[in-house]
């Protein structure tokens, strides 16, 4: 294929387009709206053959998905931010009913102050609604995550659904280089869609019903233990993906890591400007490397600690605070899955990247020098990285 | 989820994908009667059959017998009063259980 310049939500919608979604329900709001605005305009125009239901709110948006769903289409729909925290409770409904709905979400930041630029306080405080979440970090990702993520939530052992997760503006919004993926290569990859428990007539359930005390627990349980056994078939998918696009993706994936005492850990598309300040350091003989979460739920506990085993010290950016508790969710769960290791890192933390704010590559560099002073020190106070005022 | 089996023996493995109910309408197995402290008695001299408590009833349990006169099925009767305090002619009394 040949490479075009595309800007990142029309990348996703592009993916979408070749899954050949039979629905797609939705609201817009920035910085989504261009996924959805160019999805309604392929159904407008005859591009994509899909039903297209424009809603009142991003609650009805995730509802009308649940029933979509339900009845076996392939469901599309994207939000952001606020409109990610309009549709909370419905996101619990479909884990819990095991609906594997796509979903595009382009990472805003919460009121108030209104922002409606990036960072990841919408994920993260959607972070226990039970999806498989899966954060790209260009536009290319964001056109092969959005392919995947149907094979992954729609394979007979996942059932579950899926949020791709695209920062917004800095990748919503930005024309990059891209490899277009050719229609016969999707659809070898990405059969049609068979939902083993599409609402029948003839074969009546009842889903989403009350339960009593005695049996929720065993409920959560069951679902639970299911969303933590798709972390192998959502790699076996990946590497599907790798046979037929040529590019691989793992659920922890390493930049320049090999024989590095520290390491940088982020998500999304701050990865890319890490590298070039990894590439920096290392041209200063700096043995530092720098890990990126592609995978957040079901969170890679094994691939972390495999890839953090021989570092010195971890530096963790969070694009998201949280207020009173420990400082970053990214990093306290990173602490959490690393605490029962007997040879572990020492873990600094910093919280940058909010509400559109730019990390330029010098931050980089001095968050990776300040961590490591940090982390000798012992010191357990989490810095703002970029912020004014001492 | 299966209704063959009690709900105090399923495991999380037994509870279908999605915690679905494949058995459509076994609410009907699930007995509200143990939630009952005090279950309605019909006094059949004061009954003049209207129905009031049949219709009244939340739980639907009500019904009538072959002479007309009307009972409460206590697998489903919740003991709630409902009956006995919209009948027009005191004919339903409340009666402790146990």
């Amino acid at each position: 294929m040949e490479m075009v310049g595309m800007e990142g939500s029309l990348a996703m919608a592009e993916a979408v387009r070749l899954a050949n979604v039979d629905v797609i329900a939705a609201y817009p709001i920035t910085p989504q709206t261009h996924i959805v605005e160019r999805l309604a305009e392929m159904v407008a125009n005859g591009e994509l053959n899909a039903e297209y239901i424009p809603v009142e709110s991003e609650h009805s948006a995730m509802s009308a998905c649940l029933g979509s769903s339900a009845t076996g289409a392939r469901t599309f729909t994207a939000t952001a931010g606020q409109g990610l925290e309009l549709m909370h409770e419905v996101l619990y409904v479909a884990s819990g009913l095991r609906l594997p709905i796509v979903m595009g979400v382009a990472n805003r930041a919460l009121s108030s102050p209104l922002s409606v630029w990036g960072d990841h306080s919408d994920v993260m405080a959607v972070r226990d609604c039970g999806w498989i979440q899966i954060f790209a970090e260009n536009g290319q990702q964001a056109l092969d995550l959005t392919v995947c993520a149907f094979r992954i939530g729609e394979h007979p052992n996942v059932l579950f659904p899926v949020m791709i997760h695209i920062d917004g503006f800095h990748l919503s919004h930005v024309v990059e280089p891209l490899f277009l993926l050719d229609k016969s290569q999707v659809e070898g990859f990405l059969p049609p869609y068979h939902y083993p428990f599409a609402l029948d007539t003839d074969k009546p359930v009842t889903i989403g019903a009350f339960t009593v005390p005695i049996l929720y627990t065993e409920a959560r349980k069951s679902m639970e233990a299911a969303l933590r056994s798709t972390r192998d078939i959502i790699n076996e998918v990946w590497n599907e993906f790798a046979k037929v696009s040529g590019r691989q993706y793992r659920a922890v994936e390493h930049y320049r890591t090999e024989d590095a005492d520290t390491l940088l850990l982020t998500m999304g598309s701050y990865s890319e400007i890490a590298m070039e300040a990894i590439d920096q350091l290392r041209d200063r003989n700096e043995k530092v490397g720098l890990i990126r979460l592609r995978l957040w739920r079901p969170f890679p506990f094994e691939e972390l600690r495999k890839a953090t085993g021989r570092c010195q010290t971890l530096v963790v950016l969070d694009r998201c605070i949280s207020p009173g508790g420990p400082p970053g969710p990214v990093c306290s769960e990173v602490k959490a899955a690393l605490y029962s290791q007997k040879k572990r890192p020492k873990i600094a933390g910093f919280i940058g990247g909010l509400g559109g704010r730019d990390l330029s590559v010098p931050e980089f560099v001095k968050m990776i020098e300040r961590g490591k002073e940090i982390a000798e020190a012992g010191g357990e106070e989490v810095e703002t990285i970029g912020v004014r005022g001492q | 989820m299966s209704t063959k089996r009690k709900d105090t023996d399923l495991t999380w493995q037994d509870i279908e994908i999605g915690a679905a109910i494949s058995t459509p309408g076994n609410a009907a197995e699930y007995k509200t009667g143990d939630w009952r402290s005090e279950r309605p008695i019909w006094n059949k001299d004061r009954c003049i059959k209207c129905g009031i408590c049949y219709l009244f009833c939340p739980e639907g349990c009500v019904s009538h017998d072959k002479e007309g006169y009307f009972e409460a099925d206590l697998y489903y009767c919740k003991g709630c009063g409902i009956c006995a305090r919209e009948c027009w002619t005191q004919a339903i009394s409340m009666v402790p259980e146990g």
